[in-house]
């Protein structure tokens, strides 16, 4: 099988690799870079587990065409981190027991950072939206919202 | 399987690898030809990307837009001259389908998807296809047209455009059955309704019976009434995860009557 060489900014540091033709990005990252922070759930994009910032825009990583990323900025919940310093949004999922099984939450932790990217003072509403494309079956949805409200500028948790 | 992409810098190269290649597919923004690759579907052996930067590139010719086929729904929302498409676009997927999923691609997206496209049916809207040949929407959905490599979308903006989504999830859940409806009505009266349904087929299609029922009239109770029980006339609704064909011819009418209330 063809093999087509590709160069991207993974959670900024510069990456080179060879992609299978038809590649998915999830793929290139969990077995070729060894990033196995965005997760497979459902290879449709139904689930939003694979969730990735591409030039900061949330992107299913499972329906990306790995070759459509070359020469562009790919982050993932690996570079939220600064090596055991986790990252506030990080601290605030701890702190409202905003991961049961953990499966949604690197997805659910990437919509949420491009939300407050673009929106540093959401809206309950908003946050809704923000997360409506990535499923969580066990944790529950109200600790989530709960942990992102916590994490933004306004600071504290607002109900209702 | 092995697949084959092949990346084309221009419109004209992409147009012939097209022609050529009978069973190619056109790369949008993958969030339905992926699925299908991931699932080792047989029938995509070969992706053509198109990569010519007038896909992504949104202009006004006239009194009409011209979209690039691959311009993104957040694109869409973000565009102030295409507020009237904005309400249609934010109710596409989640955020992450919506950063990538385009225009073009909604076009060839098999019901329940394809809100997007209804709505451009209903606006009268007309493609261009790579080779630079124009055609309506219309011919581009009508049973065993040629397939055709749409290049741009072309769409009058309308202040009399109206669209509701019926789905069972919110914010994000698929469509039970979309409306998509243009309903100009100078001096009172309907003049050329144009009424689409997405989900009530394979395809958005026009529901030409209401329309009939509407067109000369005015927009009143009795009118309403008249339509609304013709709604699924000719159309052809499916069995699938989300309603039986049965559930959709009886509550088609109910929401063409809600979306023609709204809109009198």
């Amino acid at each position: 099988m063809a093999k087509t060489p590709i160069r991207f900014s993974h959670n900024r540091e510069e990456k080179a690799v060879f992609v299978d033709e038809g590649a998915n990005l999830l793929d290139v990252l969990r077995r070729s870079i060894g990033d196995l922070t965005p997760k497979y759930g459902c290879g449709q994009g139904t689930c939003g587990a694979c969730t990735v910032l591409v030039d900061g825009a949330p992107q299913l990583s499972c329906l990306t065409l790995a070759e459509t990323v070359d020469g562009r900025a790919v982050d993932t919940v690996a570079g939220l981190s600064d090596g055991a310093r986790l990252s506030a949004l990080q601290r605030a999922f701890m702190d409202n027991f905003a991961a049961q099984c953990g499966y949604c939450t690197d997805g659910m932790l990437m919509s949420a950072t491009a939300l407050l990217k673009h929106n540093p003072r959401p809206t309950r509403e908003e946050v809704v939206e923000a997360i409506s494309g990535n499923l969580c079956r066990c944790t529950g949805y109200e600790a989530i919202i709960n942990a992102i409200l916590d994490a933004s500028q306004g600071g504290a948790r607002r109900t209702g | 399987m092995p697949i084959e992409v092949r990346t084309h810098a221009t419109l004209a190269e992409t147009a012939r690898a097209f022609a050529a290649s009978r069973g190619a597919h056109i790369l949008g923004g993958g969030t339905v030809l992926m699925r299908a690759v991931n699932a080792a579907d047989p029938s995509v052996a070969t992706i053509l990307r198109p990569a010519d930067p007038v896909l992504r590139q949104i202009r006004t010719e006239g009194r009409e837009i011209a979209i690039g086929a691959g311009v993104t729904m957040a694109e869409i929302i973000a565009h102030r001259e295409l507020g009237f498409l904005a309400p249609v676009a934010r109710l596409v997927g989640g955020p992450q389908v919506r950063t990538t999923a385009t225009i073009g691609g909604n076009l060839f997206a098999a019901a329940p998807y394809g809100d997007v496209a209804g709505a451009l049916l209903a606006l009268g809207a007309s493609v261009v296809t790579g080779e630079g040949r124009r055609m309506p929407l219309d011919d581009l959905f009508r049973p065993h047209a040629p397939r055709a490599f749409v290049a741009t979308i072309l769409v009058a903006p309308s202040r009399d455009f109206h669209f509701v989504k019926v789905s069972r999830v919110r914010p994000k859940g698929v469509s039970v059955m979309s409306i998509a409806a243009n309903l100009p009505r100078p001096g009172g009266r309907l003049q050329d309704p144009r009424i689409v349904f997405n989900g009530m087929g394979a395809r958005p299609m026009r529901a030409v019976a209401a329309e009939r029922a509407l067109s000369g009239q005015p927009l009143d109770a009795a009118t309403i009434a008249r339509a609304a029980s013709l709604a699924a006339e000719g159309l052809a609704p499916e069995d699938d995860a989300i309603a039986s064909a049965w559930y959709r011819r009886e509550v088609a009418p109910v929401h063409l009557r809600r979306l023609l209330e709204g809109a009198a």
